[in-house]
């Protein structure tokens, strides 16, 4: 009988199952918890905001007409010449304005640094030292050219040869198709812009422009 | 299990299923199944079973690639009501595709993000984006922890802020690949990683595999109005993709695999975006890594990148 006795308190101590009240307050617990989750779910749908329009709002390209998205392709390479570069025509081409010797043939060159009122006014040159000027980059005796500095004449299509002279790090960058855009075949033939179709060469820096807007947010922006 | 066995019975307990024996119940179960499948076999479209079989892209023969191609064409021209031309057309030989972008001219405008949706087709609404440009302060430098991606000035750029565009890397060791369960995501022999839409199964584990969130999900069916769908497609490409898969940029490889710049490089207003191929020492993009600073996003992932930032001045 000692040892039953033993034997029934040795099972109570190692019991591996808990006595009834454990599970009870095991039961009611997992309740507890199960209302809980089945409460969070049930109620988790209004805690769902509204998005706001700001931020929100979907654009296509057809948003912004004034962006020319459909750029005209650079034509596919003419046999066999993959190396063909070709070049909108330097800014100022139009008829009205160029050749500069429609006016300017039977003027005479006035060759003193002077600021520009009668014509041309609107140029005012932020490009460089202060003492340049005009006849620093246009030949005064052939209005229809540019002149390097060491007296060649050149015409406007090859005006990068006329920036190249101080900024010939960007003009080598240039020449390699690394500074400025490029469009057409990578392996093949490329447009490519002069300087002066980015820049005014008269004040080169360039402001800042528009942007287009931000993508929908996925929450409200704030 | 044994105790309802007759003794006398020698069929065991077969018998007693409904009066047939093995044979008969074989018989009949084939004789339905097959009838099954007959029925269908009528119902769906030769089109759809020829879909069920299909095996994964790279290795359908020329034959099927132009059955799919054609049937995808087909498709696309009864739901958007006008014709749009899909091909495969397949890498070029020495030919490994690289990207370079200045950071230095950058302004952050967004024009590349636009073009990309209108070359590339992707959904409007939900509205998707391969590129993301990233607006960062010009003191704290390159902080992606610090990055805005919803800037919204009226003019760019900023004072005191620089932009980084990102979109795909292109890696040379994508985690994104070995992330997918299925393989429907893999590097074409040109370093291009694509993506088979018919073989994803929407599964994400890419997306979240990507250190550059360079990977979006159609979330809902992709809504592109036709007037705007850009019709000329390439399967691995910007052809519209289905609700449920994942997308990127691909190098608009409908463009560059025909030699063009890709859509982006050609809208820059500022000349920042450079590409080439990394095997020819005379192109651009092998220039650039040679005479500037390059360096990559996240190198310490060793992903490896083919998309190569830079400062040229």
């Amino acid at each position: 009988m000692a040892s039953h006795e033993h034997g029934e308190t040795g099972h109570d101590a190692h019991s591996l199952l808990p006595r009834s009240s454990s599970l009870v307050i095991m039961l009611v617990v997992f309740t507890l918890l199960s209302l809980l989750i089945l409460f969070a779910i049930i109620s988790g749908g209004s805690y769902e905001t509204e998005g706001e329009e700001g931020g929100k709002a979907a654009y296509g390209p057809a948003d912004f007409p004034q962006i020319a998205w459909d750029i005209p392709p650079v034509p596919p390479p003419p046999a066999g010449d993959i190396a063909a570069f070709t070049l909108p025509p330097p800014p100022f081409s139009d008829p009205d304005l160029f050749p500069c010797s429609g006016c300017h043939a039977d003027m005479e060159p006035d060759r003193t640094p002077r600021a520009l009122t009668d014509f041309h006014e609107e140029i005012q040159l932020h490009h460089g030292p202060a003492d340049r000027w005009c006849f620093d980059c246009h030949d005064p005796d052939d209005r229809d050219h540019l002149r390097l500095t060491n007296g060649t004449k050149i015409g406007f299509d090859e005006s990068y040869r006329l920036c190249g002279q101080c900024h010939g790090t960007i003009y080598r960058d240039w020449r390699q198709g690394i500074h400025g855009r490029r469009r057409g075949f990578w392996n093949g033939p490329k447009s490519y812009l002069l300087c002066a179709h980015c820049h005014d060469p008269h004040a080169a820096v360039r402001g800042p422009r528009a942007a287009a807007p931000q993508g929908a947010a996925p929450v409200p922006a704030s | 299990m044994t105790s309802h066995r007759h003794p006398d019975d020698p069929h065991g307990g077969e018998e007693s299923c409904g009066g047939l024996d093995r044979r008969e119940f074989l018989r009949q179960t084939g004789l339905v199944t097959m009838a099954g499948v007959a029925a269908l076999s009528c119902g769906c479209t030769p089109a759809f079973i020829e879909d069920l079989l299909r095996t994964r892209f790279t290795r359908l023969s020329p034959r099927k690639l132009d059955a799919v191609l054609r049937g995808l064409e087909a498709d696309y021209a009864t739901r958007y009501g006008r014709a749009v031309s899909v091909k495969a057309t397949p890498a070029l030989d020495g030919v490994e595709f690289g990207y370079g972008l200045d950071l230095s001219r950058c302004i952050g405008c967004r024009r590349c993000v636009y073009a990309c949706v209108h070359e590339n087709n992707q959904s409007r609404d939900p509205q998707i984006q391969w590129i993301q440009v990233l607006s960062m302060d010009r003191q704290r430098g390159i902080s992606l922890e610090h990055a805005d991606h919803y800037y919204d000035p009226q003019q760019v750029p900023e004072a005191d802020r620089f932009y980084i565009p990102i979109a795909c890397q292109q890696c040379r060791n994508p985690s994104c690949v070995r992330a997918c369960p299925v393989k429907a995501t893999w590097q074409e022999p040109d370093g291009i990683v694509v993506i088979d839409y018919d073989w994803c199964i929407g599964c994400r584990c890419c997306m979240a595999a990507c250190p550059y969130g360079a990977r979006h999900f159609n979330w809902a069916e992709p809504a592109i109005p036709t007037a705007e769908l850009n019709p000329d497609t390439h399967y691995l490409g910007n052809r519209p993709r289905p609700k449920g898969v994942v997308e990127k940029c691909t190098f608009c490889i409908h463009h560059t695999r025909e030699g063009r710049y890709p859509a982006c490089v050609e809208i820059c207003p500022v000349g920042a975006r450079k590409f080439g191929n990394l095997l020819d020492e005379e192109s651009e993009i092998r220039y650039l890594m040679r005479e500037k600073q390059v360096f990559v996003l996240k190198e310490e992932l060793n992903t490896r990148p083919r998309f190569y930032y830079f400062y040229a001045t």
